[in-house]
Formats: structure tokens, C-alpha cells, sequence
């Protein structure tokens, strides 16, 4: 078995594109459930409204890519607000339920019959991005770099998706060592308590919601694109709870976790599968269990595993807090 | 209380009912600006509700009253503390994972970057209020005995220090109108003398404060004006020597056979 084979396949899906798309994704979740407490169990319903704006644009308007991340956005806005107006005021368990629900809704929507002539059906869409790939200065070949190789195309998506992590870490940064953010913090711990300070507690959980929102529309463009192809299965809603174990590995409510977490996530599930695929390629008795079981199946079991030892020795995850000790233990 | 000064806070009629309970129903109860106005009465008597409806937590109320000669009535309470109308809770309310200063930071009403726009963009013009506010801030502190605590997180105070903070974060806000619910709940004698103090110098800081409190000797001892209310309507109002002395009040409290024992304990 070529343990290093399995861990440069690791190494390499963790700085790949999707590890880029998903640290996006668990941003927009970390500014949510990390800074202001907002339990979304539907960012994957913002990622497919992201992809399908971005692909919808290209092919069903002809419109340039760039307007095609401007109506991404924009409907990444518009479902924020959509589910925010009527669940943000009410208790956290009711956007939960309300986020969780519209991204099935979107999902299942986005594949019917009815709405073929719009999203293409069950069948998605395949290479729209063209212009964005007739961009890539890296040509086609493969590239290697300290022993990691990957194709050119891979590294420039992968490029792009990491200088928009780059970017919106600079601009969390900012916002969550400001007064603004400040507020968000406030609201995690005591909403009540913040709203008698005079604080629009709702219009500041709508922002982060809808900030949050933008965040795993672009992640989900930088997904779609990369594999040059979107279909509606695509986004089904463990995605959603892939970001949250991306953010809870890295540490909820730190600037870097995210990052971490969705680097970390893609390592150890590329892992996993590597070390699967040398198991049955190896024959004998591990290779007949190995290849006894779905390998998709297990590598997330794996996945599991790795969870929740982490979480066993690091609650607060990587970055966050090594352990807080109970509010209050001190006065018993 | 002469009725010839306008009042800072005047309840024309506020009336709150739980299905077909009326919790409150009030008419004409008034705080004069400057004073310090307390809210007595026994449990279940509408007090916390009647404060809840008035500082836009509980937004189920009927009626109107005004702050200032202006109708406030069923205004959510950023509004309210945009006008200077500043409440707490019963149980202290730290903002668990923010350090003390940072509470203090959060309350101040006039920090322009917690707009995101300017928190992107203006940041100097940000900064230098946060170090402004820090400046009034550390002074709060130090006015509570807190300094040594500034940068603790605030989820490590006891329920004492944490009553402390929460008056501290109210100050912060400059309110012109302090409402506190039962301040003294739940504290030792001597930290209750020093929140008199604290609650003393905010009006004299030009505050006026209303607040509900059970402890009869605070109220003797601290307020200008007493309302009692007992299930949900205004009892008695006057000096705390002409409620205290009202039979009605003392029916409300003790019961209706007022036994001599009783009736001593009352006066001490």
C-alpha cells in the first residue's frame, strides 16, 4: 500500500476547488451560526441558487459570466430575505426548519418536469463555462508543485476559488472586529439583552443571514464550475451538514476555522477514499472487505470517525478555544 | 407629586390581557422628569408586564402613552432607546462571551460603525468614537468597582457583579429614561446599598428612573413618587409615605385580616 500516494491525494483535494468552494460555504455558515447563532440547515439551498444563476444566465440568456455571478447573487439575496422576513423574529428552531425545508423545496423544484424549460430537468446543465476556462492562463496540461500534480484547468478554478476565500476573509475580518460585528456576537449570547440595548436585532440577523447566503451562492458557483457541470442531486442536504462539520472541525466563531475545517474536511474525506481504493487494488483480506462495501459510503464513515475524535479532543474545534470551562463553574 | 411639572413618561392607558386575563389595565400613571419612581405592588400584580408593554418587549399591548409629549405607544425598543428609554431585567443579562468593556461598548447609542457600510469604510471615524466610548466606558467601570474586570469575559461575573454590569451597560446607553425591573433582586444588602448609590448619581446625572422593586425600605428610602399596583390596576399613588401608610396597600400586601404582627413588620 502507498500510504504516500493516499496522502498526496489528500494533500491535493484540500487545496483542490471544491476544498476552496466549501471554506466559502462554511464562511457564509460561520458569519451565521458562528458570529450571530443563526441555525441554517439549508446553505446548500444558497449554493444551488448561486450555480444555477451563474449556469441558468450563460445558457438560457446568453449572458456573459459576469452577469450571471451578479444574478446568483442577487438570488441568493432574495432567498435570504424570503426566509428571513418570516422566521427571524421567532425563536432559532423555526429558521431552522424553514432553511432545512427550502432547500429541498429548491432542489426538488429545479428537477421537475414543469420546470425543465427553464433549468434543463433532472439532466442539469454540462460545460457552460467556457468563457471562464478560455481565461485560463495555465493551459490544460498538468502541473506539478512540490510533488503535487493537477491540471492546469484545476489549478486556475482552484486559483480563483481561493482568491475569493482570500477576499471575503479580509472583509469578515474587517466586519467581525467592528462595532458590527460586535453586535453579532452579542446577539449569539444574549438577543434579548441586545435588543433592550437599543439594537435592531432583526435587521442585523438578516444581514448576516443574507451576507452568509452570498457567501455559499459563490461557493456554489465555484462548485459547479469546476466540474463543468450542475444538476439539481447535486445539492442534496448533506452538503449543508458537510459545511457545518467543515466549521465545527475548524472552530465555530474563529476568522480562520472555515478555512481550516473545509481544508481539513476535503483531506480527510479524499483520504479515506484514497485508502480505500489502495485496499481493494491490494486484494486479500482487507481489499475483499474493502471492496465488499460502497466505497462512497464508507469513506463518510470514515469521515464520521475522524469527526468525532475531534470533537472528543477539540470541542471548540482547531481554532477555537481549548476548552471552556461552564459559565459560572467558578462561583459553585 | 404636583401635577404642574409635564411628565417624562405619561401611561394614559395601557391595557395587556392573556386570553381573556387582564393582566394590566391602567390608566394616568405619570413619572415626573427628574424623579425617581417606583413600582410596587405584590407578585402577579401586572408590574413586570406593565414594563415590558411600555419598553417594547411585549408588543401585545392596547393603549397609548407618550415619552416627552411624544406617543411611544407599542414602539419596538431600539426605537425607544433611540429616544433615551433604557430598560433591564430582573436576572442580570451579561453578554456572556464579550468582555466587560465590550458590553460597555455595545451599549453606547452613538457608535456609527455598527452599520456595515461604515464598518467596511469609514474605520478611523469608528475608532476614534470606540476610543472616546472606551474613555466613558473605563469611567463606568471604575464608578462600579469593576476596572480590575475589563477585559474578563463577562459570563465569568457572579450574579452580584453581573447586576453591576447590567446598570453599568444601561448608563452607557446616556438614558434619559432608565427603567429598572427589580434591580435589587437577588443581591446582598451590601451590594444593594451600592447600586442606591449608582441609581442616586444617575439622576443626578440627569437621569430619570423608574423602577419596580419589593424591597419597601429601597423604595422609602430612595424614591420621590410610588405607584402601587395590585391585579393590574394602579392601587395607590403618592409619596412613599402617604402609599405606605394607605390601608388599600396593606390589604394588597397582607391580606384582608391585617394581624397587629403583621402590620409591625410592615413598619419596621
Amino acid at each position: 500500500m502507498d500510504i504516500l500516494a493516499v496522502f498526496g491525494d489528500a494533500l491535493r483535494s484540500s487545496v483542490g476547488p471544491q476544498a476552496a468552494a466549501f471554506a466559502l460555504v462554511a464562511m457564509g455558515l460561520n458569519l451565521q451560526f458562528g458570529y450571530a447563532g443563526l441555525l441554517n440547515f439549508g446553505q446548500v439551498g444558497f449554493m444551488l441558487i448561486g450555480g444555477y444563476g451563474l449556469a441558468l444566465s450563460v445558457t438560457r440568456f446568453g449572458q456573459p459570466l459576469w452577469v450571471g455571478v451578479v444574478v446568483g447573487l442577487a438570488g441568493a439575496i432574495a432567498l435570504g430575505l424570503l426566509l428571513g422576513i418570516p422566521t427571524l423574529r421567532l425563536r432559532g428552531d423555526y429558521l431552522a426548519i424553514a432553511t432545512l425545508g427550502a432547500a429541498e423545496i429548491l432542489r426538488l423544484s429545479f428537477r421537475s418536469a414543469g420546470a425543465e424549460p427553464l433549468t434543463y430537468g433532472v439532466l442539469g446543465v454540462q460545460q457552460y463555462a467556457r468563457g471562464f476556462y478560455a481565461a485560463n492562463p495555465f493551459g490544460s496540461g498538468e502541473l506539478s508543485l512540490f510533488g503535487l500534480s493537477m491540471t492546469g484547468t484545476q489549478v486556475w478554478i482552484a486559483l480563483v476559488g481561493w482568491l475569493l476565500v482570500g477576499l471575503f476573509f479580509a472583509v469578515t475580518f474587517v466586519l467581525i472586529r467592528s462595532p458590527w460585528g460586535r453586535i453579532l456576537r452579542a446577539i449569539r449570547d444574549d438577543e434579548e439583552a441586545t435588543r433592550a440595548l437599543g439594537k435592531n436585532v432583526f435587521s442585523y440577523k438578516m444581514q448576516a443571514l443574507v451576507f452568509g447566503g452570498c457567501l455559499a451562492a459563490l461557493g456554489g458557483m465555484v462548485l459547479t464550475v469546476s466540474s463543468q457541470s450542475i444538476t439539481p442531486d447535486a445539492f442534496s442536504s448533506e452538503l449543508s451538514f458537510f459545511a457545518f462539520a467543515a466549521l465545527l472541525l475548524g472552530g465555530r466563531g474563529t476568522l480562520g476555522g472555515p478555512i481550516l475545517g473545509a481544508m481539513l474536511f476535503w483531506f480527510l474525506a479524499s483520504g479515506a477514499d484514497s485508502l480505500l481504493r489502495q485496499a481493494m487494488s491490494a486484494g486479500g483480506l482487507g481489499g475483499t472487505f474493502a471492496g465488499g462495501l460502497n466505497s462512497g459510503a464508507v469513506r463518510f464513515i470514515l469521515v464520521g470517525l475522524a469527526l468525532v475524535l475531534f470533537m472528543l479532543f477539540r470541542a471548540n474545534g482547531i481554532l477555537g478555544a481549548k476548552q471552556r470551562k461552564p459559565v459560572g463553574s467558578d462561583h459553585a | 407629586m404636583p401635577d404642574t411639572v409635564t411628565p417624562l413618561l405619561h401611561v394614559h392607558t395601557a391595557r395587556r390581557e392573556f386570553g381573556g386575563l387582564v393582566a394590566v389595565d391602567v390608566r394616568d400613571i405619570t413619572v415626573a422628569p427628574k424623579s425617581i419612581t417606583s413600582l410596587i405592588g405584590p407578585n402577579g400584580a401586572g408590574k413586570s408586564t406593565l414594563f415590558n408593554v411600555i419598553s417594547g418587549f411585549d408588543r401585545g399591548g392596547k393603549g397609548d402613552w407618550a415619552f416627552d409629549g411624544e406617543d411611544i405607544s407599542n414602539w419596538s425598543p431600539h426605537e425607544l432607546a433611540a429616544r433615551g428609554v433604557i430598560r433591564t431585567f430582573q436576572a442580570a443579562r451579561p453578554i456572556a462571551t464579550l468582555s466587560l468593556m465590550e458590553n460597555l461598548l455595545l451599549s453606547a447609542q452613538d457608535q456609527a460603525g455598527e452599520h456595515w457600510m461604515r464598518a467596511m469604510f469609514s474605520r478611523p471615524a469608528w475608532r476614534r468614537r470606540e476610543a472616546e466610548n472606551a474613555d466613558r466606558a473605563r469611567e463606568l467601570l471604575a464608578r462600579l468597582k469593576l476596572s480590575e474586570l475589563a477585559d474578563a469575559p463577562a459570563g465569568e461575573l457572579s450574579g452580584g457583579q453581573g447586576k453591576l454590569l447590567d446598570l453599568g451597560r444601561a448608563l452607557m446607553c446616556r438614558p434619559r429614561l432608565l427603567m429598572l425591573d427589580e434591580p435589587m433582586a437577588g443581591v446582598n444588602p451590601r451590594l444593594a446599598e451600592s447600586l442606591i448609590e449608582h441609581i442616586l448619581w444617575t439622576r443626578s446625572e440627569g437621569a430619570t428612573v423608574l423602577f419596580v422593586e419589593h424591597n419597601m425600605d429601597v423604595v422609602a428610602e430612595i424614591s420621590d413618587h410610588v405607584v402601587c399596583m395590585a391585579a393590574g390596576k394602579v392601587l395607590v399613588s403618592g409619596t412613599p409615605h402617604e402609599v405606605m401608610r394607605a390601608p388599600e396597600v396593606m390589604e394588597a400586601y397582607l391580606g384582608t385580616d391585617t394581624e397587629p404582627d403583621a402590620a409591625a413588620i410592615w413598619h419596621d
